[in-house]
């Protein structure tokens, strides 16, 4: 090594903040957004001279604009919030559970399958408990095949998660085809429109009304399930250290294994709601992608539930706002992903900046 | 921070609840004097212009705008819309906006735009492709298609004239001109389409035969281009497609085989093995439905395109891949169809099992048991799309083989 006479100090360096105060970490979240939309807003313009301040009363328009748009962004957000929730006692775990996309088909498929079979043959009242019991198992199913695998025999979880969603997506392909209507189309077409058996009820003349008031159950129940129970304690540990959780007497398996029961049967909630609670049909479009979008939604509120409801807000409403934008302009949708991906792009940089600060060089650092 | 997420929540459920009451009138549809100045006019699209499907739904819209002389903001066109509850959503929000009419362009839509039209009274819902309209029977659900089998079966000409040229230049022998055909699914729509396409080529080469296989997607580019290469491998030479990426006509191009495309012309990117491609025009039907509605007259539960009324086409023959006089024969049969002279399903021209049909009953009525109810085969011909506009013609005809029929 060459000697020295002056070390050279770079140009900045980053260094770890302490725990932010919490209006710091919002400010700098508050910036980003600002920055965000001010990034997106130019792009916008260079891309199509549209002028940014109407693009964004249109996405605003689009997520607001009438109590339908409102009461669509609700549900939206909903069925996000139900399967990011669903993921979040897995990942606390460090259990990296990829696969709800699956595992809310697989729910879906279920709740679908018992609508088919058993529509004519059983009271309503019978059938919808039939229904919710079957996809809320199929749920936990899905899950908790991968679980004995990684508690038993050490198995990657990631990668089992991840093939579990593709043999999901076959089966509701495979089922598709054989219950389609008319024959051979593909297509499974409104389940029971007629008798609406196996549909779940509708309060008042509110259509989502009931699939959110159960979300937000959902949501409250798992806030507490993590951090007031015994149980959120010790997956949290295993989570930090298997041997620490060894060492202090938790069963490192069985909470693997009933952690993901719980992911799973949440995920088949979400399965339940969208097929005998909205679509009434089954399709591999079922799910739309929320079981990955859901890894995003969980991370980005630190795997707290409330703060969920926040950060899928946030992704529903940039879903909604920037779909409003292609079609009032008769822009290409990708154009709404290039606006969303900017933001998003943000909103994640600046936890960086939250927790770490970039210390530039000082001035009198250079060598006179 | 527990007192933070408390409030978070708090927030949140009243700032949902305080919006839900702000906003809680809806508008309704459109209303006032209706003219071509006022209307309003939705289109769901299922993808967007990068699907060839959809695109061809897009531009018929386009046409329809310019010959109604209608402006841009008097059309809404919402893209990507699944086959789920979205559907209803984007359905309903459209007639929020104020449109009178509005048109779905994929299968799976239908259900919900029945239930949208059940909240909408004064709002035309017309889907494409649908079978449910001439049961459900509401005044304002319509179902349409066109007559594309007229189309297939004309391309169906080229392809046997082109298998003739081969013959007749030693390239293959008669009993070898073996036909390679990708489709979807096993639905109705997809059996009618390469049945009038066999029958056509048929036609005019007798010995031909065909062989199908099946992908179990409307869109999905490998699984196309590995079912045409599978078909190759097999001996076809010459194939034809019911699905809707380039996977066939790419595996094509590359193997220096003949191709009859789908949906629009394939030449750009297949010069030398293009031949020709039917494909639906939904103009007419637009301008027809969007007629109606400002002329208050009714729409009919189901309205089928044909060549006559311009809603099916063939683009440009492609001289460099077709057998010399493809396009003189294609305009003769076309015209014998338009006078009514010529049947594709003609019971003297197919037959099933070794048999010639005389009584066939088709499952028109859609319902989950596939129940036959219609008497089809009447005047010596099978009778499609003219008791519902989607195709229902699925019989397994002589001449055909299907390689896989789990789709």
């Amino acid at each position: 090594m060459a000697k020295h006479e002056h070390v050279r100090e770079p140009l900045f360096h980053i260094a770890k903040r302490d725990t932010p105060a919490w209006w710091r970490a919002w400010g700098i979240r508050a910036i980003a957004l600002v920055l965000a939309l001010v990034v997106s807003g130019l792009v916008a313009f260079l891309l199509t001279g549209e002028n940014p301040l109407k693009l964004y009363a249109t996405m605003l328009e689009g997520a607001f604009g009438t109590s339908r748009r409102v009461w669509g962004l609700m549900q939206n957000l909903a069925m996000l919030l139900c399967v990011s929730v669903a993921v979040t006692p897995a990942f606390k775990m460090r259990f990296w559970n990829i696969g709800a996309e699956g595992q809310v088909l697989i729910g879906g498929l279920a709740a679908a399958a018992c609508m088919i079979l058993l529509g004519d043959s059983i009271p309503h009242g019978l059938l919808l408990l039939t229904v919710t019991v079957a996809s809320i198992a199929a749920g936990a199913l899905w899950a908790l095949i991968p679980a004995v695998f990684r508690a038993k025999w050490q198995t990657n979880e990631t990668l089992f998660t991840l093939m579990m969603n593709y043999i999901a997506i076959q089966l509701v392909s495979f089922f598709t085809y054989r219950f389609s209507v008319p024959k051979g189309s593909g297509q499974v077409g409104v389940i029971n429109r007629a008798t609406h058996a196996g549909w779940m009820p509708t309060l008042g003349k509110y259509d989502y009304l009931l699939n959110i008031l159960i979300v937000l159950a959902v949501t409250v129940m798992m806030a507490v399930y993590l951090k007031h129970s015994k149980h959120g304690y010790e997956l949290a540990v295993v989570g930090e250290s298997e041997s620490t959780a060894r060492y202090i007497g938790i069963d490192v398996k069985k909470v693997i294994i009933r952690t993901m029961l719980i992911s799973g049967a949440v995920c088949g909630i979400a399965g339940l709601l969208l097929v005998s609670g909205t679509d009434h049909t089954i399709s591999r479009d079922t799910a739309a992608g929320r079981g990955f979008t859901a890894i995003m939604v969980s991370w980005l509120a630190k795997f707290d539930p409330v703060a969920m409801i926040l950060t899928s807000f946030l992704i529903v409403f940039l879903e909604k706002g920037a779909t409003e934008i292609s079609t009032a302009f008769g822009l290409n949708d990708s154009f709404s992903e290039i606006i969303t991906g900017i933001i998003i792009f943000f909103i994640i940089g600046c936890e960086f900046f939250i927790r770490y600060t970039v210390r530039f060089r000082r001035r009198e650092g250079k060598s006179a | 921070m527990k007192r933070k997420s408390a409030f978070l929540l708090a927030c949140l459920t009243a700032g949902a609840l305080g919006m839900g009451v702000l906003t809680g009138c809806g508008e309704g549809g459109g209303s006032g004097e209706l003219s071509k100045s006022t209307i309003k006019v939705g289109l769901i699209c299922l993808h967007d212009e990068n699907s060839t499907y959809d695109l061809n739904f897009i531009n018929a819209m386009e046409e329809a705008k310019k010959n109604l002389g209608l402006s841009d903001d008097q059309i809404i066109i919402k893209k990507n819309i699944p086959e789920t509850n979205e559907c209803k959503e984007a359905a309903s929000d459209l007639a929020d906006r104020g449109c009178n009419i509005i048109f779905a362009d994929s299968f799976g839509h239908e259900s919900y735009m029945i239930e949208a039209a059940e909240k909408y009274p004064d709002v035309q819902f017309c889907h494409a492709t649908g079978t449910m309209a001439h049961t459900e029977k509401k005044s304002n659900f319509h179902d349409a298609f066109a007559s594309i089998y007229e189309g297939r079966y004309l391309a169906g000409i080229a392809a046997g004239l082109k298998l003739n040229e081969m013959i007749d230049a030693g390239k293959i022998k008669a009993e070898d001109a073996v036909m390679g055909y990708v489709g979807a699914f096993t639905y109705a729509e997809v059996i009618s389409g390469y049945t009038s396409f066999y029958l056509g080529a048929k036609s005019v080469c007798p010995s031909t035969t065909m062989k199908v296989q099946f992908t179990g997607s409307w869109y999905d580019e490998t699984a196309e281009k590995e079912a045409a290469t599978t078909l190759l491998s097999k001996g076809c030479v010459l194939i034809s497609q019911h699905a809707d990426s380039m996977g066939a006509p790419t595996a094509c191009e590359n193997a220096g085989v003949p191709n009859i495309a789908y949906n629009g012309s394939t030449r750009d990117a297949c010069p030398n093995t293009f031949i020709v491609s039917p494909r639906i025009n939904w103009a007419p039907y637009y301008e027809y439905a969007i007629n109606a509605v400002l002329n208050g007259t009714s729409i009919d539960y189901d309205w089928t395109g044909n060549l006559s009324t311009g809603s099916v086409l063939l683009t440009e023959v492609n001289e460099q891949a077709a057998a010399p006089g493809t396009q003189a024969a294609i305009d003769e049969a076309a015209s014998k169809l338009k006078a009514g002279t010529l049947h594709v399903f003609d019971t003297a021209c197919f037959t099933v099992g070794g048999k010639q049909l005389e009584s066939y009953k088709a499952d028109v009525d859609t319902d989950a048991d596939y129940t036959p109810d219609t008497e089809v085969i009447k005047d010596g011909y099978f009778h499609e799309s003219e008791y519902r506009s989607a195709p229902y013609f699925d019989l397994a005809i002589d001449g055909i083989e299907q390689l896989n029929t789990k789709f």
